[in-house]
């Protein structure tokens, strides 16, 4: 369970052009579930993502990982919880251009310092499982938008995480492909991933795979309901 | 311990696949320093084995030799000096030292011609230097002609020529005997070139110095370590030539330290973004600068060090042969016993490696810190 | 191949061929033990001064014996000896004073 207490997020505090993007916010996200953060942009979704999957901290306010409090954990520590705990599949995919798809793939486990050719032997099983495997010495930019996709999904299993996270995954797809990006995420699910997407897409929010929906406006949460 | 091992490797592999990206621009900047580092250590390399070279070749010079001037110029010597000079407490003997200079027209080189104190060639001949033989062509037994300050020409044998072997100190030699040479050069019965000292103590060497300009002030004495000290400010780097070429190689890191230190593009922005992103920690980013930085420039390190070597003491410094030459047309094959020092690597290496690691990493400082969910938006 | 390996791979071979240049710089020198005895030998047989380096002028034949004007030559129409002119400095014993008043 990931429990966040009166969560904050202020950028540029002070300033002229200071701006909440988040306010008193406290959901509890279960996990071996998937929980959809519904909403128009500008209402705090990213940034709760990015908050949840300790990828920055908030302004005010706590989160409890499985009752540990990760707020005030020093950078080394939530750097290590969140590399070995999520998986964030971006928006805009951000995959590193320049390098082949495998090398995608693998990056995020060098940290890790595995053994070079069992990496590369798991990063390409990974990328079978989305049937991208004869496309993994394909340089990133030669990739079409679903390959991308799905390579993006890839590189968010490598290090075997319990939670997925991802943010307007099917922004940049075309209806096909949105079903199928939800038929993967059901077969993570059915393998005891907890996911967490955010959209403002009809296709994501409306389909049978949510547990539960919270839907958020202008920084606050306005609707937090189970879909039972 | 292996982990981090392969975690380091596997940060190079990322890094050199950077490189490797932009293959025209990195491998420019591969070859010019590599170039820089190569001329730089060729000039080293000489210069320090040029010093040891003299400082062993020349422990023999003599001990203090004594010159006249006149009008700021170095002129002959009465022999009566040598007199005063022997009566100083403390010198072991006098001698008169007799050489000059001689220009052959033909050849447009400028011989040196010594009166040797033993084993002089008889009268009639000479012995030559490997130079002078190979420039007038001439062997043992053949007749060579000069010039002498009567303007008459004069002919001596050859009678041996000098190996070539020490041509370090011999190239430009031409060996004679006294009752020759004076009647060729000129120099009046009762003087010589100079005078040659040899002192009881060498401690002295100091006071015997003053002792002799106090009562000829006409003199100049020179001390034997004066002499070897001359030749460690050979090529030192304020004479023009290494300056130049220092202050070359200087520029050019200036102008890759600045193409460094204006910061990291958008493009690599976002990079060390999403690498945080996926989970990379900053210490990773850092290694990952420090890599890229060492990559270039331990590689171009050791490749300018090696090819220099081959460059100075297998080839004989031929790249640096026309400025060696300068105008002579007498020279010797500047073929220099190798030395090669941990000092003089340490400090090429510090001057020119870890200043490109250091400005690869600083910029980056910055944003290896940034927040990940930056790359969000 | 990893490309670190490459990388690895030819960074150890410089590495070896240039200890193998060390060693042979210390070999040579040995070898050439006799070979600057001789030279050494010579010079002090000859009373010479300098090294033979550059024969065009006689402040770059002798550098040791020159003083401060023979640069400035005798010709108007001389040039300054370059680029041996710029690698060679007035020897340091120029500047000396020997208890002399200026």
């Amino acid at each position: 369970m990931i429990r966040s207490c009166d969560i904050s997020k202020v950028f540029n505090a002070g300033k002229p052009n200071e701006y909440k993007a988040l306010r008193g916010i406290s959901v509890d996200i279960a996990l071996q579930e998937v929980t959809i953060l519904k909403g128009p942009s500008g209402s705090g979704k990213t940034t709760l993502l990015g908050i949840l999957g300790c990828m920055a901290r908030p302004t005010t306010g706590r989160i409890f990982f499985d009752e540990r409090e990760i707020t005030s954990l020093p950078e080394r520590f939530l750097t290590d919880i969140r590399l070995k705990t999520f998986g964030f599949i971006f928006q805009q995919f951000n995959l590193i251009k320049g390098i082949t798809a495998l090398d995608n793939v693998m990056v995020p486990a060098f940290p890790t310092g595995e053994k070079h050719a069992s990496l590369k032997k798991r990063a390409f099983e990974t990328l079978e499982l989305f049937n991208m495997g004869h496309k993994a010495d394909a340089k990133t930019e030669w990739l079409s938008g679903g390959e991308a996709q799905r390579v993006a999904i890839a590189r968010a299993l490598i290090n075997r995480p319990s939670i997925i996270i991802a943010d307007e995954p099917t922004a940049h797809l075309d209806t096909r492909l949105s079903h199928e990006f939800m038929e993967i995420m059901a077969t993570l699910k059915s393998e005891g991933k907890t996911i967490i997407l955010a959209s403002h897409d009809p296709i994501v929010y409306d389909s049978d795979l949510g547990d539960r929906i919270i839907e958020m406006r202008d920084g606050h949460v306005i609707e937090d309901g189970n879909l039972a | 311990m292996a982990g981090s091992i392969e975690r380091q490797r596997h940060i190079l592999d990322f890094t050199l696949a950077s490189l490797l990206r932009r293959k025209g621009k990195n491998g420019a900047l591969l070859s010019v320093y590599t170039l820089i580092i190569f001329i730089l250590s060729s000039v080293l390399f000489f210069t320090h084995a040029l010093h040891r070279e003299a400082e062993t070749v020349l422990q023999g010079t003599p001990e203090i030799i004594v010159q006249r001037t006149l009008t700021g110029r170095y002129q002959t010597i009465p022999l009566s000096y040598a007199d005063t000079v022997r009566g100083i407490r403390g010198v072991g003997s006098v001698e008169p030292r007799l050489w000059g200079y001689h220009y052959d027209g033909n050849t447009l080189a400028n011989y040196t011609i010594v009166v040797p104190g033993e084993n002089a060639p008889p009268h009639g001949s000479i012995d030559i230097g490997s130079g002078i033989a190979r420039v007038r062509s001439a062997n043992e037994k053949d007749i060579m002609g000069f010039t002498g300050f009567d303007g008459k020409p004069h002919a001596f044998s050859i009678r041996s020529v000098i190996s070539a072997e020490s041509q370090l100190v011999s190239t430009d030699l031409i060996l004679m005997s006294e009752h020759d040479y004076r009647a060729f050069s000129g120099i009046p019965a009762n003087h010589a070139t100079d005078l040659v000292l040899k002192i009881r103590n060498p401690k002295e060497y100091t006071t015997i110095s003053e002792k002799i300009v106090r009562l000829l002030p006409d003199t100049r004495p020179i001390v034997r370590n004066e002499i070897l000290r001359t030749y460690n400010a050979v090529f030192s780097w304020r004479s023009g030539l290494v300056l130049a070429i220092f202050s070359a190689a200087a520029l050019a890191f200036a102008i890759f330290a600045w193409d460094k230190a204006s910061g990291l593009s958008a493009e690599e922005r976002r990079e060390i973004g999403i690498l945080k992103a996926v989970g990379w920690e900053t210490s990773d980013i850092l290694f990952m600068k420090f890599w890229e930085g060492a990559a270039v420039s331990l590689t171009a390190f050791l490749l300018g060090v090696v090819l220099a070597y081959v460059h100075v003491f297998f080839t004989a410094s031929c790249l640096f042969a026309p400025v060696l030459k300068g105008w002579s047309t007498l020279y010797p094959a500047f073929k220099l016993v190798p030395v090669i020092s941990f000092g003089q690597l340490a400090t090429t290496f510090l001057l020119t490696v870890a200043p490109y690691v250091v400005i690869t990493i600083l910029p980056s400082w910055r944003a290896a810190t940034i927040d990940p969910d930056a790359v969000m938006r | 191949m990893r490309l670190s390996t490459a990388y690895l791979g030819v960074t150890g071979l410089l590495l070896i061929l240039l200890t193998g240049l060390v060693l042979h710089a210390f070999q040579e020198r040995k070898n050439a033990g006799p070979l600057l005895s001789q030279m050494a030998g010579m010079v002090n047989r000859l009373n010479l001064t300098d090294l033979c380096l550059f024969t065009e002028a006689s402040y770059t034949r002798h550098l040791a014996m020159t003083d401060l004007n023979t640069p400035f030559q005798d010709s108007p129409f001389s040039f300054e000896h370059f680029p041996t002119g710029a690698l060679v400095l007035p020897p340091p014993h120029l500047g000396r004073n020997r208890g002399r008043v200026d």
